[in-house]
């Protein structure tokens, strides 16, 4: 059992009449890079600043290395935070910015020169000493804000939406270079993101939250290939959902019985036992093929759907197909263009095709009424007030 | 042919002539501007002007020569103006001082925290600038008058004080609307407490807008005549002798302390500009690597 870093027990926030983070507990390992992920207002944030001791808690408590520090101020948490814009001093130079924490305690000259200059090289900025935080462009800034959080050597780096001011090329790079330097300091990462496809890239271990309260928690290709709602299904990724009944059942799969009739089959340990469900499929899982060329093949070990081409869109590593099935449902598909070379080649839009996926890939999610679907949104994840 | 005519002609096509408003324009402006200064500064070219004017006789409102007389002498002629200057001195910088510390405060109060009477409270910090300084002296002498408080340098500095509260917290509210509340969380999770916070980050931050004000404040105070006129008593400032003195003849040393006054101003606001520039330029920006 490897040992807590972090521990919330039980925590609610509340705004008011407004309860940003409900009841919610979760334990964060040493050394692990760890997101909290989830679309605006959905507690992320405040669950982050808790930490940071940013935010009084109204109930429960908060844990940092077995100590409770619910009630500390945060500049007596071993915590250190990169915030959302940076938040460095503008009237301060890098060398000061960086230096502010070792300063506060008072060490000596030398060895702040000496930790300064190793932590610009950490972050690949040596020579920025005397640049004033305005004279460096957003890349610039986060490093110098991630050098100036790591030079205190916290217990936990708390990071709030540490790359959403930047663009997408510079996402990418910052990406990459955040898990190098987690790896090389080895010390505990939680960040706060609203987007997934960086949280998958960059997490050990991801907290999907909805509205307060942990919707899911696990490593990214758990969430993406195990979802457990609708709601993690759709905010991770794109994914087909169908509803039906759970009909039978065959050794490790049960056969589930969809709206129009076909029986797909899906692993039985995914259903739970339940026998009102969805079952989903990834889009890229599923194989279009046109019906003529090939007859059905058993459901024993494929499965399979019988539809129709709304559109095929051709966007160069694959080609994305709406197709709609007997019964109406539209079923998003991305087809590898691994043989063909061209839009020519794609089926036409009305053709009959046919979807096939082997049963191992199909999840299970129980229905419930708190079945919405999720769409990732992009607005910035700020505190609800 | 006709098809590639329109690219091909780009390159030699005439200067289309600009319209007639804009050229208008051209030439209205830079004169409207001189205008502008002209009016702005001639008061103040005649003030200094006059300083050097070899008067007859006491009224210093006709050319009659240049003489630098009033600028060697001029402390040892009019004891009571030196007076008055020094009581005016006086009450600027203290009323600065304590205006500035408390609008600072209540202007932090006022963005910083939410409490009961914060929204009138807002709106009636406008009032002493809002109402007529003739109201505000009229009835700060009724006040002193029925408190039986007689009327000195103390109640003048009382009365500054008072209405230059006012345009320091305005000032220095505008300022601190603008700070980035994350700076000082920034500078608490990195282990200042809060006094530490305020001395390091907060208030380094807003000294510009507290300077700002307090030069306000100041430049407010030195040259108040109606406020003063009702709260002085017997005492006399600055602004107050020289409305004396314009009855029986300003001496040209008015003029000559005026123009003293204005060139400590100009020097103060170029200095500031410079060391503005100063932080702002530097080594500049280069790309991301």
């Amino acid at each position: 059992m490897p040992e807590a870093d972090v521990r919330l027990d039980r925590v609610t926030k509340r705004f008011g009449d407004f309860t940003a983070v409900d009841d919610l507990s979760l334990t964060m390992e040493r050394g692990e890079f760890f997101a909290l992920l989830g679309p605006s207002g959905c507690g992320k944030t405040t669950t982050l600043r808790m930490i940071g001791g940013f935010e009084e808690v109204t109930a429960g408590t908060v844990y940092l290395g077995g100590a409770d520090v619910t009630e500390l101020p945060p500049f007596k948490r071993n915590v250190n935070t990169v915030f959302q814009n940076y938040a460095l001093f503008p009237h301060l130079d890098v060398y000061e910015n960086i230096a502010f924490g070792l300063r506060r305690r008072r060490v000596p000259e030398g060895e702040v020169r000496a930790q300064v200059k190793f932590m610009l090289k950490l972050v690949d900025l040596p020579g920025y000493e005397k640049r004033r935080p305005n004279q460096l462009s957003g890349g610039q800034q986060q490093r110098v804000a991630l050098a100036r959080a790591l030079i205190n050597s916290p217990q936990v780096l708390l990071l709030d939406e540490p790359l959403g001011a930047l663009d997408l090329k510079l996402r990418k790079q910052m990406q990459v270079e955040l898990k190098r330097i987690q790896s090389e300091i080895g010390i505990t990462f939680i960040f706060v993101t609203h987007d997934q496809e960086e949280a998958m890239t960059m997490s050990d271990r991801i907290a999907v939250m909805r509205e307060g309260r942990i919707e899911q928690l696990g490593r990214p290709e758990e969430l993406y290939e195990r979802p457990a709602s609708s709601f993690v299904a759709g905010f991770l990724g794109v994914s087909n959902l169908l509803d039906g009944e759970v009909v039978g059942r065959h050794g490790e799969l049960v056969d589930v019985q969809l709206g129009d009739g076909t029986l797909v089959r899906a692993p039985a340990a995914a259903s739970n036992g339940d026998t009102h469900v969805r079952v989903g499929v990834r889009p890229e899982k599923l194989r279009v093929t046109s019906s003529h060329t090939e007859a059905p093949r058993s459901v024993e070990d494929t499965n399979a759907l019988e539809g129709t081409v709304l559109d095929a869109s051709y966007i160069g590593v694959s080609t994305q197909y709406i197709v709609q099935t007997a019964d109406g449902h539209k079923l998003t598909v991305y087809a590898q263009n691994l043989e063909t070379s061209g839009a020519s080649e794609a089926l036409a839009d009305g053709q009959t095709v046919q979807l096939t996926w082997r049963p191992q890939h199909t999840f299970v999610i129980a229905r419930t009424d708190r079945d919405v679907d999720a769409t990732p949104q992009y607005e910035e994840g700020q505190v609800p007030s | 042919m006709a098809a590639t005519a329109g690219t091909v002609s780009r390159a030699s096509a005439p200067e289309r002539p600009r319209p007639l408003m804009q050229r208008i324009g051209r030439a209205v402006l830079p004169a409207y501007t001189g205008l502008v200064v002209i009016y702005l500064f001639l008061p103040i070219v005649v003030m200094a002007v006059f300083g050097f004017n070899d008067i007859e006789g006491r009224f210093n409102f006709t050319w009659q020569g240049f003489t630098l007389d009033h600028w060697q002498n001029l402390f040892n002629r009019y004891p009571a103006l030196n007076q008055s200057l020094l009581n005016s001195l006086t009450v600027g910088i203290i009323s600065t001082l304590v205006a500035t510390i408390f609008g600072t405060l209540i202007g932090l109060a006022l963005t910083r925290y939410e409490f009961r009477g914060r929204t009138p409270l807002n709106l009636l910090i406008f009032l002493p600038i809002a109402t007529p300084e003739i109201v505000l002296g009229a009835s700060l002498l009724a006040m002193f008058v029925s408190a039986g408080i007689g009327r000195d340098l103390t109640t003048i500095t009382i009365a500054h004080i008072m209405f230059n509260i006012s345009f320091v917290v305005v000032t220095v509210r505008a300022r601190i609307a603008g700070f980035d509340r994350a700076l000082e969380e920034a500078a608490m999770d990195l282990g200042a407490d809060e006094w530490t916070t305020f001395r390091k980050v907060t208030f380094p931050l807003i000294f510009p807008g507290i300077l700002a004000a307090a030069l306000l404040a100041f430049a407010l105070s030195i040259d108040d005549f109606v406020i003063t006129q009702f709260t002085a008593g017997q005492t006399v400032t600055f602004p107050l002798w020289v409305y004396g003195a314009s009855r029986i003849g300003v001496p040209p040393q008015v003029n000559v302390m005026g123009t003293l006054i204005f060139f400590i101003a100009l020097v103060g606001i170029v200095l500031w500009v410079v060391l503005q520039r100063r932080e702002m330029t530097a080594v500049p920006t280069t790309v991301d690597h």
